[in-house]
């Protein structure tokens, strides 16, 4: 069992759980909720482009995390600057 | 594989561990406020672990400083997030109340 195995079942792993995450986007009841787990999605997929790295020898793959993580903070405060009453 | 390797598999694991504890949270938990909780640490200690484990298989120095400054992004965004959540449920002027 080689160290790509490990990460490859890593990576499987991490997927059933963005997987099972989205059940929580779907029926809310809240936004906060949809964006609270949309936000555990982003983490998983950065760790997910991490593990995959060695697995499928994609180096860039770190820079495509790099963006992810400095990008991760701008969905939630733009969600969280909305007002309802500025929505008529 | 040399120790070295059997800790960084180790840490790999406790990651995971961290990221799976968050999504039962996350779907368990019965209010937005422990919700949060849940998610916050699954965010911070999950990929943690996660990126401590790959730096502990060495690579390099240029991948190593992307995966530390990585964590760090993700830190300094779910913290930020978490705040800005609680305090606008706590304040209840979203959308969430109808």
């Amino acid at each position: 069992m080689s160290l790509s195995d490990i990460h490859l079942a890593v990576a499987l792993l991490l997927l059933s759980t963005m997987s099972i995450g989205l059940i929580r986007v779907a029926i809310g009841p809240t936004p906060s909720d949809r964006l609270m787990a949309a936000q555990l999605l982003g983490t998983s997929g950065i760790g997910l482009l991490l593990v995959l790295i060695t697995v499928i020898r994609v180096p860039a793959l770190i820079d495509v995390a790099l963006v992810f993580s400095l990008l991760a903070a701008v969905a939630i405060v733009a969600f969280t600057r909305r007002r309802v009453e500025e929505d008529t | 594989m040399t120790p070295l390797s059997w800790l960084a598999i180790a840490c790999i694991l406790a990651g995971v561990f961290f990221f799976i504890a968050g999504t039962v949270g996350l779907m368990r938990l019965p209010d937005r406020l422990s919700r949060l909780h849940a998610l916050t640490k699954a965010d911070n200690v999950g990929l943690g672990l996660l990126v401590l484990g790959l730096l502990l298989e060495g690579p390099g120095l240029l991948n190593g400083i992307k995966l530390v400054l990585i964590w760090l992004f993700v830190l300094a965004a779910s913290a930020t997030g978490a705040h800005l959540i609680a305090k606008r449920a706590l304040r209840g002027d979203g959308e969430d109340d109808r």
